[in-house]
This record gives structure tokens, sequence and C-alpha cells, in this order.
């Protein structure tokens, strides 16, 4: 929607679509500068860490996996890790690598989602995913069947693919059988491969010439590609204990946004998601997703945002590749849970969800009742950088319509995968030029 | 950029999402073999999370997802039914006020205070409602989430004009008809199966954990005959409260943590939690 006025242009979108959450944005522009720009976040706040007060410290991982239908896993697992630590329970390599199996199932799920149905529309001028399916059937039907391939594991493990049923504390309520296990085996090989020609078609797509200054935060694992746990580590160099990491992100609360906003020490703002994880881990991608990424030219680290989506093509080729290797070695555990007997402390857990780092901190008394919850997910840790982001599109793009204008902003946006469901969810965008 | 050319002459289906998680909605997206289909029987005519086009109501069919928690929302749902010929409710909190429903169980405004450095920035209502609290409704679909098959169901069916097919027994029956031995018999473990709906196809019990009622009460559940039950197998009462005021909290089958005496703690102050204690 255009106002027209002699001196000054507002454009107001009524809503930045696919992206799951509502939001709008605000832009105002001066002398070709932005003078003032917001991302609001007006999802209704739902109140997760107070009414995780009281609750017993078993109750976490279901009662969160309700932020976001999305990522359910990644706030499972998020929960589960800061339970465990906080009782010093160390659930063992076989309930861990179940673990990373469900989760690379999320991945899948979610990458396949926004790639095709979220963010390529974009790149090719769709206002939808079936809008793209009369352009190019083949190209949606395969990202359909690697979506599918993804909840079929996630069934397979979790029981279902949104708020999955079988993870508990300690593992879960049953390890599935190795016949069920070994039949995810020719759906990922089938999925692997439509991946790697995700990986190519999306490379094809025009990018507008656009590089970002970030700080990327993600967590290293010297397992692998970190999914399921390691250290939060930066590209400014530090890396600490995710309880380190929990004191420096400080979070505040803004008028505008039912999201709190974090920084690393009230200062600077940073990055997470498939950018900031290949920035930091690319060399720790198995040699399929390495040789993808060298044939569509990604360099070490990736800058420009709109190719965020190769990154997480590249991110379902990994996903697939490790949930094939996790299917072929899979032996399931002598128990399906450890018992996690409650201690009195604080625990902290870190996960990568599928757009971004997401911790959640406990304090728990010695009957299990939770004290104190605090659960920092990616969105609102994303949400400046995002703002920043914008800021340098509207610049470098003030000689576009307003029409063109707005559909990049959007695209900048959906260019993080935002969840505005977590992070307190759609967007208006109001553009003032002057 | 412009919405669809094809045809204008398909029923079409508008998606509205109220405070949520979004999961419901996505099961419309789960339906990956049916997806294309569905589009080509149906105009997408407004489903934000999937699409930048927008067609103007009134729509033929309308799913509702997330309950009513703020004063704009409950402006919003008015608009929403004015423009919708049928209006379906999808998922937990449509039905019967979600997780977040659990503030209404507290002194209002404890909450906000927990999470946010500034309430006064929020404006926000003191419960989560269900969606038939403010308008009519024509058809509630239960789960949390909801079951992607029962949806294909409604959609199907108001597409064909006649009642949706939905089980109203409890998931005692699909453990029956899966052969799952009976967890609350034979093994004591506290199971919500016998008051709630089925639908997830006895998920839980098939996996050896209790059913957590994500499906809500059926329209005949004897919470309170179930709760005396797990007294009786030396299950605390706290533990009892806490199994019904999960997603469904809300709904007057599981409200007063079947009849067991008054809540306790269920809240960011034990102490407020009692004295303030609903039923």
């Amino acid at each position: 929607m255009t106002h027209g006025a002699r001196s000054a242009r507002t454009i107001s979108a009524e809503g930045i679509a696919r992206v799951e959450g509502e939001g709008s944005l605000r832009v105002q522009v001066r002398d070709g500068r932005v003078s003032e720009l917001a991302l609001e976040i007006f999802e209704p706040p739902r109140y997760f860490e107070a009414m995780l007060v009281g609750r017993h410290f078993s109750e976490a991982p279901d009662i969160t996996a309700r932020i976001c239908g999305i990522c359910p896993v990644a706030y499972q697992m998020s929960a589960c890790a800061a339970m465990e630590d906080a009782c010093g329970a160390d659930v063992g390599e076989r309930i861990a690598a179940l673990r990373r199996l469900l989760y690379c199932g999320e991945w899948i799920q979610s990458h396949a989602l926004h790639v095709y149905l979220l963010h390529a529309p974009d790149f090719l001028g769709c206002a939808d995913a079936v809008e793209l399916a009369e352009r190019d059937p083949r190209a949606l039907e395969r990202g359909l069947d690697i979506k599918r391939t993804g909840n079929l594991v996630m069934e397979t493990v979790g029981g279902r693919a949104v708020h999955p049923v079988n993870v508990r504390v300690g593992g879960f309520y049953r390890a599935p059988e190795p016949s069920a296990i070994a039949a995810l085996a020719e759906p990922l090989r089938r999925a692997r491969d439509q991946a790697l020609a995700t990986v190519s078609w999306v490379a094809g797509f025009d990018f507008p010439d656009v590089v970002g200054e970030y700080c990327f935060v993600a967590l290293r694992d010297p397992g692998g590609y970190a999914v399921d746990r390691g250290r939060p580590a930066s590209s400014g160099g530090f890396d600490l204990t995710p309880a380190q990491f929990a004191e420096l992100a400080v979070e505040e609360h803004v008028a505008r946004s039912t999201a709190l906003q974090a920084t690393l020490g009230g200062r600077d703002h940073y990055l997470t998601g498939p950018l900031a994880r290949y920035a930091l881990n690319a060399s720790a991608l198995p040699a399929l997703a390495v040789e993808a990424a060298r044939s569509v030219g990604l360099g070490s680290a990736c800058t420009n945002p709109f190719k965020s989506i190769v990154v997480r093509a590249v991110e379902l080729v990994f996903a697939c590749d490790e949930a094939l290797r996790l299917v072929e070695g899979y032996q399931p555990p002598d128990a399906p849970a450890i018992e996690v007997v409650a201690r009195a402390g604080v625990g902290t857990g870190v996960t990568e969800a599928p757009r971004g780092l997401l911790l959640h901190q406990y304090e728990i008394d010695r009957e299990g009742t939770i004290l104190r919850a605090r659960i920092m997910p990616p969105t609102s840790q994303n949400q400046l950088t995002i703002e920043d982001d914008l800021r340098r599109v509207v610049e470098s793009g003030l000689d576009l319509g307003d029409e063109e204008l707005q559909w990049r902003c959007e695209q900048a946006v959906r260019n993080h995968d935002p969840c505005i469901s977590c992070a307190a969810h759609f967007l208006d965008l109001e553009l003032e030029r002057a | 950029m412009s919405a669809s050319t094809r045809s204008e002459d398909r029923p079409t289906l508008a998606v509205w999402k109220f405070a949520s998680c979004d999961g419901c909605q996505l099961s419309l997206l789960d339906c990956e073999r049916e997806l294309l289909a569905l589009a080509g029987a149906v105009r997408i005519a407004h489903f934000t999370e999937m699409s930048r086009a927008v067609v103007e109501g009134p729509y033929d069919i309308s799913l509702v997802e997330g309950s009513i928690t703020t004063p704009d929302d409950a402006e919003r749902i008015l608009q929403v039914r004015a423009n919708s010929r049928y209006l379906v409710s999808i998922g937990a909190c449509a039905t019967s006020g979600g997780i977040q429903a659990l503030r209404n169980f507290v002194e209002p405004g404890s909450y906000a205070g927990i999470v946010y450095a500034h309430p006064e920035y929020l404006r926000t209502l003191e419960t989560s409602s269900p969606i038939s609290a403010h308008v009519k409704v024509d058809f509630e679909l239960h789960g949390c989430p909801i079951d992607r098959g029962q949806l294909l169901e409604v959609l199907l069916a108001y597409l064909a004009g006649r009642k949706p097919v939905i089980a109203g027994y409890s998931v005692c029956q699909e453990c029956k008809a899966r052969s799952t031995v009976c967890l609350l018999v034979a093994h004591t473990t506290p199971c919500l199966g016998p008051v709630t709906r089925a639908g997830c196809g006895a998920l839980c019990p098939s996996i050896g954990r209790g059913c957590f009622g994500c499906f809500g009460p059926t329209e005949s559940a004897n919470t309170p005959s179930l709760a005396r039950r797990f007294r009786g197998m030396g299950v605390p009462d706290e533990t009892i409260l806490r199994l019904l005021h999960t997603f469904n909290a809300a709904a007057p089958a599981f409200r007063d943590g079947g009849g067991i005496a008054t809540p306790v703690s269920v809240g960011p102050s034990g102490e407020h939690a009692s004295e303030g204690a609903q039923p």
C-alpha cells in the first residue's frame, strides 16, 4: 500500500508473509539515509518462563515444545540438556546419537519448508509455493518430498512430527526398533540426492549484491557440525561454556516488541543460524556437503544474507548425510532413558535450532520443582542484526519502486527464517520516505 | 506477485493465527502429498505463513488457530467471523485456550512481571480464552497439535457439504484397536486416556507413556472418577493437577483438576496460586 504525499512517501505492507508469527516493519528515510527503522513484533506474549515456574523439571520438554510448532525438537533438546546439566546427568553416546537423528529430522523438515515454501518464491517472483508449483512443479515436488522425509524421521524417532511425544529428560520413552530405523535409509538417500539438487537450484537464483558485517555466534562441537550440543563460540573469538554465554547474552525489553532483544554484554548485536554455523564450522561438514558448497562457489564464510538460502541448502545436504550415518550406525541404547535424579541447582542447555542458537536455563530445587526459567530463542538474538540488514537493504535499494523495495525488505527478514512465535510472529511494513 | 489468476469459482480458504505456536497451521503444510491437490480444490485466500497474496473476504472456510489473549485479537476474531461462511477452530489453543490459559489460574498480571521488564508496554487480557468464547464456531478440531488426517477430513467434509466424521470416543478405544496393553491397569501408570479425545491414534500408550491429554477431554469425560483412581494408585494430588493442567488446562472437564482439592503451586508463586485458586 502506498500513501503518496508531496514531500514524503509512506509504504506499508499488510504483512510480511511467509514467516512464522506476527510482526511489522516501520522505516523512515530522510535524505537517502534511514533515519528510523523498527522491526516490531506483536506476537501475543504467552509467558512461558512464568508458566514453567512451579512445574516439575520433567515437564519442561513438553511444555516448551509448544513455544514453536516449527522447531519443537529444538525446544525439547535444549530443555533436556539444561535439566541434565542441572542434575549432573550424562545420557551416553547411544541416546545422544538417537537425539541427534531426531534433531536432523527437524532440520530437514524445517529447512525444506523454509527453502521451498517460504524463501524460494521470493527469488522467482512468486507470491507463494502454489504459484511456484505452477511455474516449476518438479522443484516444489522435490521440496515437499525432502520435507516429508524429515517428518518421517521425526515420526519414527519422536512419535509425531509436530510436538513429538517420545522425548523425555534422560532420553526417550521407547527406543525405536532397528528395523524401523533401517527403513529410513532409503528415503534419506533419496533426500540427500534431492538436497544436492537443491543446492544447484538455489545457487542459480539472482541475489541482490548486499554484504553484511556480522558477529557470528554458533555452537562448536569437536564431534562434528554442531547440532545438539557444543560450546558457544563467536567470529569475534570467544569460546564459552553454555553458562558463561548465558551470562554474556543480555536481553532487553523494548516498547516495540513482545520479543526480548539480546546483545552481547548490552552492547553488540550478533547473528545465529545457518550463516553463523557455516562461518564457524564449515570445516566440520562432511565431504559431500563441502563439495556441494564448493561447487556453487561458497567460500569459507558467506556474508550476503540473501545467500542464506544456499547455506541452508548445504545444511540440508549435511542433515540428510548425518541422519543417514546415524541410521547406518544405529545401536539401540541399553535402556531408552537414564534415570535423572533431581538436585537443587542451575542448569544451562544450548542447541542449534534450524534458525539458530536456542538457550534454556533453569533453576530447580531438590524436588525437581522449577524455580526460575529463562529461554532465549534464536529470533530474539537475531532481531537487532535483522534490523541492521534492513537498514542496508533500504539504503542500497532507494532507487527501487515502493512495491519492489517493500518486497525486498520482506525478503531481507525472511533471509533469517525468523520465528516470531518463538520470539514472543507476520510483518507489516511501513516505509516513509522524505 | 499477483494472486493466482486461475478460475475464481473455487471455494476460498483462509487461515488465521491468534496466540499459538503455528504447529496446527504447519499441519496443513505437512499434508505434503495432498497440499497441491488441496490448492487445486480451494483458493487459498489468506494464509500468511504460506503466502504474500491476500484475497479479500468473505471466505468460504476459515481455519482459526490460537487463543484470544489481547484486546486487539478479541476485536479481530469478530471480523474473521463476519467474513467467514464456516469457521473451524483448530488445535488446543483455539478450542480450550491452550497452555497459555495457565494464566487464568494465577493472580492477574503476575506472569507478565516475571517475563518482561516493562509489563506496561504490553496490552494483554488477563485470561486466554477459546475462540468459542467470543464467536459462534461451526466446528472444533482438537489436538495439540491437530492430526493432519483429521484436518483433511474436516476440509473435505465442508467442501462436500457434509458433517465431518471425527470420532468422539476416548483414547482407550484407540489403544484397544491397536492392541496396546492398558498402562493404567497393567502398569499402574497414570494415563489420561479414559477422559481424552481420540484422534492421535493412542501414540503415547503405544510407547509406554501415559496419555497426557493433548487432545483435550471427551464430551462425557468423568475426570473426578479418574482422579480418584489416580489417588488410589498413590499419585500425589499435585501430580494429578499438573497432569490435567497442561495444554487443555482451561477445558471445563480439566479445569478443576478432577475435583482434587485446592490447586497448588501451579504458577509463579505457590502462595498466590493457592489463595487465588480457581474452583
